[in-house]
């Protein structure tokens, strides 16, 4: 069955099982591999995308649930939004696993928030795990990109 | 795959080069697997770790994986400090297994033990003075100038009157040159690289582009994608599974076996999980089916009555114990850990009748072509392995199961496979953290000092199974870091024994190793002692160092060098920056702990808070680091936050526990790690000023926060957590 929805600003569609999860068609389907599998039970957050610019688990989102929606992965983010810029600027990635996913969901905070409290990053970033322990830093950049233009 | 070594002369100056004494040989020489030298794809190549091609284009051949830890940048400065380049210009490459790229501190192509640097130090640094010595030669003999009148500066050489030529257009000429035997390195004064504050990792921007490829975003020509059922209990294996249903789903391409269990290979990843369901496989549970946590313990217990093998004594124990004032006795119990990266193991294999290509992250390239070629039928020669960008290893990546997994399924399937383990293979089937039970005694003089001290651990060994070879008289090295350098005096008698241990659980190097139970395990009792001494446990440690005690025998480069003075420096830098000591409200407090580990030295001081209901909240932890030189000061940093907050986990969150032979744990919901709501408030991170070499820093500060937790724990509750990790329910029943 085709699912047709826009990602990154194109129109796609993708002739998948609609309960396929929406990371699975990022990744395998349409070869968006910057979006990673972590745990598929929407419990690390690797997988966070943009869904109409919400923060969402493609992992835990059918592909059938987005039909005629916007979805907007690490790659549609542009490589210049602060978001971006700061964690160059603060170098946050180690192994950078899970900084998709730490990016796309900081991306959405700054979007509702221009200017998160450590409360608010507590509250909207536990949800996406890092092993390498890059908290510090992506705390430190979410700061910095709040003060970018 | 590019390579590299031209010759054997030069080969072997590049091995002898990288020879280090004192190095811990893991007797793991490989016969050389794949052949290496085959001519580089382009470009000419002075030695194995520079490639310049007539573009200008510098690529520098980075020989251990890159996992978080920085080896892409901070190895690449080590060669572009003496290759005289711009190194933000630099194109980097993880190499190919090959004789050549051997750690000298471990005997493989192995990234682990926080080597990479350490090893690094001088041979990365002689590559590039000695390929840098062969572009000048190459323009001062097209000059028919002396090299000494030539001077190479930012990838150009120039000589006596205005001539200059580019490190690419002198490359070609440069490769046939003769290797400079006498390569002299920079005093520390001259670096340019080295040591800069400023310079930012080569690896960020595709990581904040979501461009860098990690094994599981690798994708080849005709590639299918295999999801896979494994055994349920350590040793299963399949008894029996129907295949009927899953190849009648669209898109299935394939059901196989393997030796670890089924795979279902299809056109998509979703597609091969969904069919696993259908195949009802019916396990034989092997030897361990029945094994449980408790039963396990019981067993560990009945163990730990053993003698064990001695690996530190002096004096007579007993006398130093019937001799002392007061004695203090203390066991402590560590669980199992998983290492669960954030990247599920995963391997892309194409198995074909005379040739394999294996794309993975792997932390052991060079044992790759042997597994896939036990797994194939093939010679090690006809596996070629490419190594990804790895989505954190932490020791997990080690192991072999994924690459022999994949080159497994993709032979019986006849294609190229990506095979993927879901969340729930990868911690139920990962390498464990070993278990054990610490036991301690101390014989107390009327001053409360030490005066006689008993060590006496019971655990699985790691190396036992991995590299049986490092295991000699009952003793696993691997077994008793952390310990064995033990920095204290104690006069009387001192007697360290470790009893190996099976538990039937695999069990694998987890970040730090053994540093992270024996130095848990001393670090706490240290304090204990420190109490019933009624002294401050700062000012006890200080008094009781041994400032004349070297290192144990497997460190490597420092082997032999004292330790007692940097501790005392580390302990006397964190009580001034931690504000030790300072009043503080009830149900707050400080702990510190102290290691030397991986030839660096850390001390920490915790802050914590306990509530009524022995919640513990992390309010500041102060660390002071002596890790010699810092070759990328930002990623020195840089791991220092990132094992504070792996041993924090482990410490507070992390355990697992077997039931029915298997693990119970199978997901970030009942195997919990720290988030950033969990993170100290307060992260404070001092580096000690230093120009000796380089110590590691990827590993152990792992282990030392723990004890400082703890330690903390104490002094905020009253309460001795001697069983961790340091949840409600430990502390309550402590
Ligand atoms: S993979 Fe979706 S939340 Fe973990
Ligand atoms: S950077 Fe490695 S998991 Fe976050």
């Amino acid at each position: 069955m085709k699912v047709a929805f826009q990602v990154n600003g194109k129109r796609t569609s993708a002739d998948v099982a609609p309960d396929t999860p929406l990371l699975w068609v990022l990744r395998d389907t349409l070869g968006l591999t910057g979006t990673k599998f972590g745990c598929g039970k929407a419990l690390c957050g690797a997988c966070t995308v943009h869904l109409n610019g919400m923060a969402i688990r493609s992992c835990q989102t059918p592909v059938g649930s987005v039909a005629g929606q916007k979805v907007t992965t690490i790659e549609g983010l542009g490589g210049n939004h602060r978001v971006q810029r700061a964690w160059m600027a603060l170098d946050v990635p180690q192994c950078g696993y899970c900084q998709p996913g730490q990016m796309m969901s900081a991306s959405a905070l700054l979007a509702m928030n221009s200017n998160p409290s450590d409360q608010d990053i507590d509250a909207f970033m536990s949800g996406n795990i890092c092993r390498c322990g890059t908290y510090p830093r992506i705390r430190a950049a979410i700061k910095a990109a709040a003060r970018m233009s | 795959m590019e390579n590299i070594v031209k010759n054997e002369k030069r080969r072997d100056f590049l091995k002898a080069s990288g020879t280090v004494a004192g190095g811990l040989a893991l007797g793991f020489y490989l016969p050389s697997g794949p052949r290496v030298a085959q001519a580089a794809e382009a470009g000419s190549s002075p030695n194995a770790w520079v490639r310049i091609t007539p573009d200008n284009t510098v690529t520098v051949l980075v020989a251990r994986s890159e996992m978080g830890q920085d080896v892409y940048t901070s190895m690449t400065m080590l060669v572009a400090e003496e290759l005289e380049v711009d190194i933000n210009k630099v194109k980097v490459e993880i190499a190919p297994p090959a004789e050549v790229y051997i750690n000298s501190l471990l005997g493989g192509q192995v990234t682990g033990g926080s080597t990479s640097v350490r090893d690094g130090w001088e041979k990365l640094r002689k590559a590039g003075a000695s390929a840098r010595m062969m572009l000048v030669a190459a323009a001062a003999d097209d000059w028919g100038v002396a090299a000494a009148r030539c001077k190479a500066v930012d990838g150009v050489v120039t000589g006596p009157g205005n001539q200059r030529a580019t490190y690419g257009s002198l490359a070609a000429k440069a490769a046939q040159m003769e290797v400079p035997k006498d390569v002299p390195l920079k005093p520390a004064n001259e670096f340019k690289i080295i040591g800069n504050v400023r310079q930012k990792r080569l690896d960020t921007a595709a990581k904040v582009r979501g461009t860098a490829q990690f094994g599981i975003d690798t994708r080849i020509p005709g590639m299918a994608y295999a999801a896979v059922v494994l055994a349920p209990t350590f040793g299963g294996k399949v008894a029996s599974y129907s295949d009927a249903r899953a190849k009648s789903f669209p898109g299935v391409k394939d059901v196989v076996q393997f030796s670890q269990g089924v795979a279902v290979v299809a056109d998509s990843y979703w597609t091969a999980k969904k069919a696993l369901s259908t195949l009802n496989v019916r396990w034989d549970g092997g030897p361990n089916a029945n094994i449980d946590q408790a039963s396990i313990w019981e067993n560990m217990e009945a163990a730990s009555h053993e003698a064990g093998a001695v690996f530190r004594e002096h004096g007579d124990i007993d006398t130093g114990m019937a001799n002392a004032a007061s004695i203090v006795s203390a066991e402590y119990r560590l669980p199992f850990l998983s290492h669960s990266p954030m990247e599920p193991m995963n391997c892309t294999a194409d198995v074909r009748a005379d040739k394999a290509v294996i794309i993975t992250g792997t932390q052991f390239q060079q044992l790759v072509p042997h597994v896939v070629a036990g797994a194939t039928g093939l010679k090690p020669e006809q596996v070629e392995v490419h190594t990804t960008f790895l989505g954190g290893g932490f020791g997990r990546r080690l192991e072999m199961d994924f690459p022999i997994a994949a080159a497994e399924i993709s032979k019986a399937a006849g294609m190229p496979v990506k095979m993927v383990y879901s969340r729930e293979d990868d911690m139920t089937h990962d390498s464990y953290r070993p278990a054990g039970i610490y036991k301690m005694n101390a014989g107390l003089d009327d001053k409360g000092n030490l005066s006689a001290v008993r060590f006496h651990s019971t655990g699985p060994s790691i190396s036992a199974r991995m590299f049986p070879s490092v295991v000699k008289d009952g003793i696993d090295p691997f077994s008793v870091e952390g310990i064995d350098n033990f920095p204290y005096t104690a006069d009387g008698g001192l007697r360290f024994t470790y009893q190996m241990h099976d538990t039937g659980v695999t069990v694998g190097y987890w970040r730090a190793v053994s540093h992270n139970q024996n130095a848990v395990a001393l670090e706490s009792f240290i304090d204990e002692l420190a109490n019933a001494a009624g002294k401050d446990p700062i000012q006890y440690r200080m008094d009781m160092l041994d400032m004349g005690s070297t290192k144990h025998q497997w460190s490597g480069l420092a082997a032999g060098v004292a330790v007692g003075p940097r501790i005392r420096r580390a302990l006397a830098q964190v009580r001034a920056k931690s504000g030790w000591g300072k009043k503080m409200p009830a149900g707050r407090g400080q702990g510190v702990a102290v290691m030397e580990g991986y030839n660096s030295v850390i001390a920490i001081v915790a802050e914590v808070t306990v509530s009524d209901s022995y919640d513990v909240q992390i309010d500041k932890v102060t660390t002071v680091v002596d890790a010699g030189t810092l070759v990328h000061p930002d990623q020195a940093l840089a791991q220092i936050q990132s094992s504070l907050n792996f041993g924090q986990a482990a410490c507070m969150l992390g355990e697992i526990t077997i039931q029915n032979g298997g693990v119970e744990q199978d997901n970030f919901d009942t195997y919990r790690v720290t988030r950033i709501n969990e993170a100290p408030k307060t992260l404070n991170i001092h580096f000690i000023k230093s120009n000796s070499v380089p110590g590691g820093l990827g590993e152990p500060a792992t282990a030392v926060i723990q004890p400082a937790i703890a330690n903390a724990i104490f002094a905020a509750s009253g309460k001795r957590v001697r069983t961790l990790p340091y949840t409600p329910e430990n502390i309550g029943a402590a």
